[in-house]
């Protein structure tokens, strides 16, 4: 227990100098239009709207909105695409074209980095180490799978879909760009994809990179907007199949509209995930998991492990360990190279946050948040975590997609088991264990996508990720990823 | 629990209590410290204190009391060109150097380490490590910088390492004693972290990674490792404990990945010399250097800095 006698003291001493990222090496527009048939053709509406920096909530640039008629025309220019080249082009030379988005995106890493901190609210450090190297490690990855379909499924006859309309979130705007995009065309298929609105900004760049890569006119197009302009595409009689990474309230939306329809569907929606740190575990480390679990990406992650179990007889120590490495994480300028949490995405989402914040006090959970100060304007939220809350709390139960962490407690392997799977959820799950068999029995046990033992958050192109119950249906990444993007033949 | 009754007793812990260590996640936690961005006024901040920090060391089979006065002449004059420098915390010497770096040092500020205990194996009966401890202290030494018996650590015998460290921190009276685990030879972070417990337990006011003369000596993940053992040893007892990385640590640019290490694991309290110092014998010249090109704008030609 921290007492007066044991305490440990972060702040009023050596503190780091303001180290921001250059943003002179970035261009952005005063406006993006909409990305339709290999040029960029303003919106019929003649509409637009802002994209701000949540950071500062100033305008970054301007940003077409697309209508019903827009979406037509992109379908219609994504068909004429798989009509024409691309469906009849050979599959290596597909690849080469995968492969040319894919160094372009590393040739441009500072500016995609940059730009996603900027009109996302990441840290620098997260953009530039994670979500721009992964996504042209995604377009590497299925780059070559491209000429090699009919390897991945033995004995049955793979055929490219269609037209793929895709809708991705404002988590990870490259990175869900490239997850939807590269498995879609190395398949063979063409595609609409729609940015989230609070961050079109690297889908527009990913947009140029694309038009510099000479990819054949329509094969990508890239329509901004709301929920509306989604909506338009789901509905969109010319759509063979959709893709959508999203809330699992959308994703009911979309299950709905597509009933009945032949569009073929994945979902990757939402996550509670359970982080379990068994007594016997590397302690140090596994609180380091936990941060990076909750607090990476500023907890607006669908895997983020938000429900931390800890073994009771750990549970003291790993709390009070927890709240000191709390303490030592820095909030603020997205762009300072040394911020580990950056700002909320969004005003609308903070204001969620906020009401998650009341609603786990209200409901008696004992709340605790890291000391620092954070910024007067731009949307912010301390590092969280709530002890004294159990299943029947709804900071335990809901998504809560930001920074915040419910922690409980359990004496015994099966307790653990069952309250991880006491969820609608099974998107992810963490364990954390000196002992090999209880790995593999907590993986067998615990219903979820994806399991990372003595790590959490963790992503590679070679990976499927995907959920169970209310998390979704179908797989991305790896060789599962491909099935989603092929009709497969006998 | 305070565990401050069990200190005073000097009592074995149960080391099968030590938290585990896994080494994938402690070279994450590494490459953390390290993607620190750390410039200007923190820069200028940081370099000045890891001077402050620098134990200056000579431990050849060749010293002289020639090379020892040359080397304290050094600790009290890092670089007169530029005024207002701090300086190093200590100079680490064999015992037979203790009187002539005390006679150079008098009345300077900078305290005396001194290695014993048959350093570096520490292949010696306990009787003789004593006296070689005694005779430091003796001579002057403020600080003994001891070696634990690897051999009996890795063969299991706990007990025996724990009731030599206790008997040797006894012979120093007033004397600091740093224990140096040398962790080189004990081949796993999990011996690390338990020897690190066992160690401060039996008396260590410092642990201290390694004698300099086994690869690899200090490394940020075993410093890491050490430094969280002592974080939670003063969560426990209270009682801070020192830290002290020795040997490998030649740039400025490493030292200030150590200082940000030790900010982020055990805080603020730490960084001063007090608790936290650099064993080392050419860190300070690249701590200069950086200092001389943050103030001018240039780096100057390292014939602009004394050896020694």
């Amino acid at each position: 227990m921290a007492t007066p006698e044991n305490k440990l003291a972060f702040d009023g001493g050596w503190e780091y100098s303001p180290a921001p990222e250059s943003t002179d090496h970035i261009k952005v527009a005063k406006k993006y239009e909409l990305f339709i048939g290999g040029d960029f053709v303003a919106p019929a509406s003649g509409k637009y709207f802002d994209t701000i920096n949540p950071a500062t909530e100033e305008r970054l640039s301007r940003v077409a909105l697309a209508s019903d008629a827009d979406v037509d025309k992109a379908v219609k220019a994504a068909r004429k695409a798989y009509n024409g080249a691309w469906s009849k082009m050979k599959p290596a030379d597909r690849g080469k074209y995968i492969y040319r988005i894919a160094r372009i995106i590393q040739e441009r890493a500072r500016e995609f980095a940059a730009i996603e901190s900027l009109d996302g609210g990441k840290p620098i450090r997260e953009a530039r180490d994670v979500d721009v190297p992964l996504a042209a490690a995604h377009f590497f990855y299925y780059a070559g799978w491209a000429d090699k379909l009919e390897y991945a499924f033995p004995g049955r006859r793979a055929r490219s879909m269609g037209v793929a309309g895709q809708i991705i979130p404002w988590n990870f705007p490259l990175l869900m760009a490239a997850w939807k995009l590269a498995p879609a065309l190395a398949c063979g298929n063409t595609v609409v994809l729609k940015p989230a609105e609070t961050t079109p900004l690297t889908a527009m760049k990913l947009a140029e990179a694309i038009a510099d890569a000479g990819l054949p006119e329509g094969v990508v197009n890239i329509v901004t907007g709301a929920g509306d302009t989604g909506a338009a595409i789901v509905s969109h009689p010319g759509v063979d199949k959709i893709a959508f990474t999203g809330s699992t309230e959308v994703g009911r939306i979309i299950q709905k509209a597509l009933a009945g329809s032949n569009k073929k569907y994945t979902l990757e929606l939402g996550g509670k995930a359970a982080n379990i740190i068994f007594a016997d575990a590397a302690i140090d480390q596994a609180v380091e998991g936990i941060v990076n679990g909750i607090f990476f990406n500023q907890g607006h992650v669908c895997c983020a492990g938000s429900r931390l179990f800890v073994q009771e007889s750990v549970a003291e120590e790993v709390i009070q360990k927890l709240k000191d490495r709390m303490e030592t994480l820095i909030v603020g300028d997205p762009l300072d190279k040394n911020t580990d949490i950056g700002a909320i995405n969004s005003k609308a989402q903070l204001e969620k946050i906020e009401s998650y914040l009341d609603i786990g006090k209200q409901e008696g959970g004992e709340i605790h948040q890291s000391s620092c100060a954070v910024p007067a304007s731009g949307y912010w939220c301390r590092p969280t975590i709530f002890t004294g809350v159990s299943q029947s709390n709804r900071v335990v139960q809901e998504e809560i997609f930001g920074p915040v962490l419910a922690i409980q407690t359990f004496r015994t392997f099966d307790e653990a088991v069952s309250k991880a799977n006491n969820t609608p959820y099974g998107l992810s799950g963490g364990v954390w264990t000196d002992k090999g068999a209880k790995i593999f029995r907590m993986t067998q046990s615990v219903r979820a996508g994806v399991i990372w033992a003595n790590t959490f958050n963790k992503f590679d192109p070679t990976s499927p990720f995907g959920g169970y119950k209310e998390s979704g249906v179908g797989r991305e990444g790896g060789l599962h990823g491909l099935d989603a993007y092929l009709v497969l033949e006998a | 629990m305070s565990l401050a009754a069990v200190d005073t007793k000097r009592k074995l812990p149960d080391l099968d209590r030590v938290p585990r260590v896994d080494e994938v996640g402690v070279n994450e936690r590494v490459a953390r410290f390290q993607s620190r961005s750390i410039k200007k006024e923190s820069k200028l901040a940081a370099l000045r204190m890891v001077l402050s920090m620098i134990d200056l060391t000579t431990l050849e089979g060749q010293d002289t009391p020639g090379k020892v006065r040359q080397l304290c002449q050094k600790a009290m004059h890092l670089h007169d060109s530029v005024p207002g420098l701090p300086h190093v915390a200590a100079v680490c010497v064999y015992p037979t150097m203790v009187g002539v770096a005390r006679k150079a040092l008098e009345g300077r500020g900078i305290h005396i380490a001194s290695v014993a205990t048959a350093f570096p194996s520490g292949q010696a009966p306990l009787s003789v490590k004593l006296e070689d401890t005694r005779m430091a202290v003796e001579q002057g030494a403020d600080e003994i910088d001891m070696v634990i018996s690897r051999g009996a650590f890795l063969a299991g015998d706990c007990a025996f390492v724990f009731d030599e460290i206790a008997a040797i921190k006894e012979a120093c009276g007033d004397a600091h004693l740093k224990v140096i685990l040398e962790t080189g030879e004990l081949g796993t972070l999990d011996r690390v972290r338990r020897a690190s417990v066992l160690a401060m337990h039996a008396g260590a006011d410092f642990i201290k990674t390694s004698t300099g003369k086994i690869q690899p000596a200090a490394t940020m993940q075993v410093t890491l490792v050490m430094l969280q053992a002592i974080r939670d040893y003063f969560y426990d007892t209270g009682r801070m404990v020192g830290m002290k990385p020795a040997g490998g640590i030649s740039s400025a640019k490493l030292a200030i990945h150590y200082l940000v290490m030790l900010h982020e694991t055990v805080g603020n309290a730490w960084m001063t010399p007090e608790w936290f110092r650099f064993g080392a014998s050419s860190l300070a010249n690249d701590v200069l250097m950086q200092i001389v090109k943050q103030q001018t704008g240039v780096y100057q030609s390292a014939d602009y800095f004394s050896k020694d």
